[in-house]
């Protein structure tokens, strides 16, 4: 080793050369690639949300789902009232940028839940939700809400799409958890997601009160509520309760159980 | 290290002198990224990449480094490109980049990369230094994807998510390995591909580090 290298003013403009370089490099991939990651972050979010309200081929192409996804409106929602809020409300100028999971981080934005409230596990609940609607011919056809709630392993992020009565479940799916694959994972199995279609939230005595329940051994045929009823993950009772907790959180009173009612009586 | 040829540099790390089944490194990503074999491949192709591309960047500045900050020097080389690679699969293959999530990042991490930089690349010039680096990525690769091949066959019924047995749970006959599709399994397979290399090249078979002794004291009636 030569010691011409080896000095203090060499080391550091050797460290300091390096840093400029490497940062310029990183910088330069990081701004070139944004418009592309931006792109597909959008689209990831969309196509979950037509998957959900099972309007979503398995080979829709980018410009498909864009088409598809325009037919929905984007709404903000106050959770309290379950009427629809204007954007500037929560500080933004387009509902599509309002984000209510880095909302529930936000004190302002939104409140704890006590653990009797909490049966989904997810500590803070956003004052105001992004929901999407579809209308054809000025009648709502569709809502698709998200839900997120605690499994076994991780939270589930999904989203649940309801017909026009806002009652018949029309799809649900989860696009973002960590349960265990091949037990707890199945939440994503197109099979199990299947049976879902056509179950109903409420009863229609009590429309605020949600009776979904996942049952293990399968859904009898001769019960009088499986139209509320699912059949459970098999070797994923924890999944599966965390998935019953987390939709009938969402779809009760401190969920979306307000707007839905108002939806139903054609108030918003 | 004896002037290489650069087909020995390519070629030797993928059986020989095999990163992984050999050194033993790299076995954190090998757990975590094999459940199948499209997230495997896009993972190979990202370790190729980096470590052929922090070698050759590594081995050109060779003779500038100062010997007291070489660590930190490579290190630097080493997470930018990690970056940028991270970037590029965020942009084009953001499905499978979501899959891989924090495993592309902790390529850093990856023993082999900053391995073959303070090891091969210090010393040697740039080319054999590019090659060395395709070669150890290569042989990384080639055991990351024979433990895919047998995660995602048995595990999930599938071979690049084309389903060759078809599962129970989707309507057909076989009940797949819930194992396989855990971490640990690869530990398993890694240890029986490691087997299965030195039954076949007992050359890298190592040397005990003891030997137990007979037992010598007579018992006590």
């Amino acid at each position: 080793m030569s010691n011409a290298k080896e000095t203090v003013s060499r080391t550091i403009i050797v460290a300091l050369a390096l840093c400029i370089v490497c940062s310029v490099v990183v910088s330069t991939a990081a701004v070139m690639l944004k418009p592309a990651q931006v792109t597909n972050q959008n689209l990831d979010i969309k196509s979950n949300i037509l998957a959900a309200a099972g309007m979503l081929d398995a080979d829709a192409s980018p410009a498909e789902i864009e088409e598809l996804f325009q037919r929905f409106d984007v709404r903000l929602l106050d959770l309290d009232t379950g009427e629809y809020v204007d954007p500037e409300t929560v500080g933004v100028e387009d509902a599509m940028k309002y984000d209510m999971y880095k909302a529930a981080s936000d004190p302002a934005m939104s409140e704890t839940l006590s653990s009797s409230e909490d049966p989904a596990g997810i500590k803070r609940r956003p004052n105001v939700a992004k929901i999407f609607t579809l209308s054809e011919n000025g009648e709502l056809t569709r809502v698709v809400l998200p839900v997120h709630g605690y499994g076994l392993w991780s939270t589930l992020y999904g989203f649940v799409s309801l017909e026009g009565d806002a009652n018949t479940i029309e799809g649900l799916g989860f696009y973002a958890h960590a349960e265990t694959p091949g037990l707890g994972g199945e939440v994503d199995n197109p099979r199990w997601k299947q049976q879902w279609v056509g179950k109903t939230v409420y009863d229609a005595a009590n429309m605020s009160q949600p009776q979904i329940r996942l049952v293990k051994g399968g859904v009898d045929p001769n019960d009088q509520n499986k139209e509320h009823k699912v059949d459970a993950l098999s070797g994923a009772t924890l999944t599966s309760r965390g998935v019953e907790q987390l939709l009938n959180y969402w779809m009760g009173d401190n969920g979306y159980a307000t707007f839905l009612q108002k939806l139903r009586q054609g108030e918003v | 290290m004896a002037e290489a040829s650069a087909k020995q540099v390519l070629l030797e790390p993928i059986f020989s002198n095999n990163p992984i089944a050999l050194q033993i490194l790299g076995i954190c990503s090998a757990l975590a990224v094999t459940t199948s074999m499209n997230v495997t491949i896009v993972m190979c192709i990202s370790v190729i990449a980096v470590t052929a591309f922090s070698n050759l960047a590594v081995s050109l500045v060779r003779t500038q480094i100062p010997n007291s900050i070489r660590i930190i020097v490579q290190m630097t080389i080493i997470a930018s490109l990690v970056i940028v690679v991270d970037q590029v699969l965020k942009a084009y293959a953001y499905e499978i980049s979501k899959q891989l999530s924090v495993f592309v990042g902790l390529i850093i991490t990856n023993c082999i990369v900053m391995g073959r930089a303070e090891g091969f690349a210090m010393k040697n010039g740039p080319v054999l230094s590019f090659l060395d680096g395709i070669g150890n990525g290569l042989g990384y690769s080639v055991l990351l994807l024979f433990v895919a091949f047998f995660r995602e066959l048995l595990g999930a019924g599938s071979l690049f998510g084309l389903s060759l047995m078809p599962v129970v749970n989707e309507g057909g006959w076989y009940i797949p390995n819930g194992l396989l599709l855990l971490p640990p399994s690869a530990f398993f397979i890694i240890g029986l591909a490691i087997w299965g290399l030195r039954s076949w090249k007992p050359e890298q078979v190592e040397q005990p580090d003891y030997k137990m002794s007979r037992h010598k004291a007579k018992e006590a009636f």
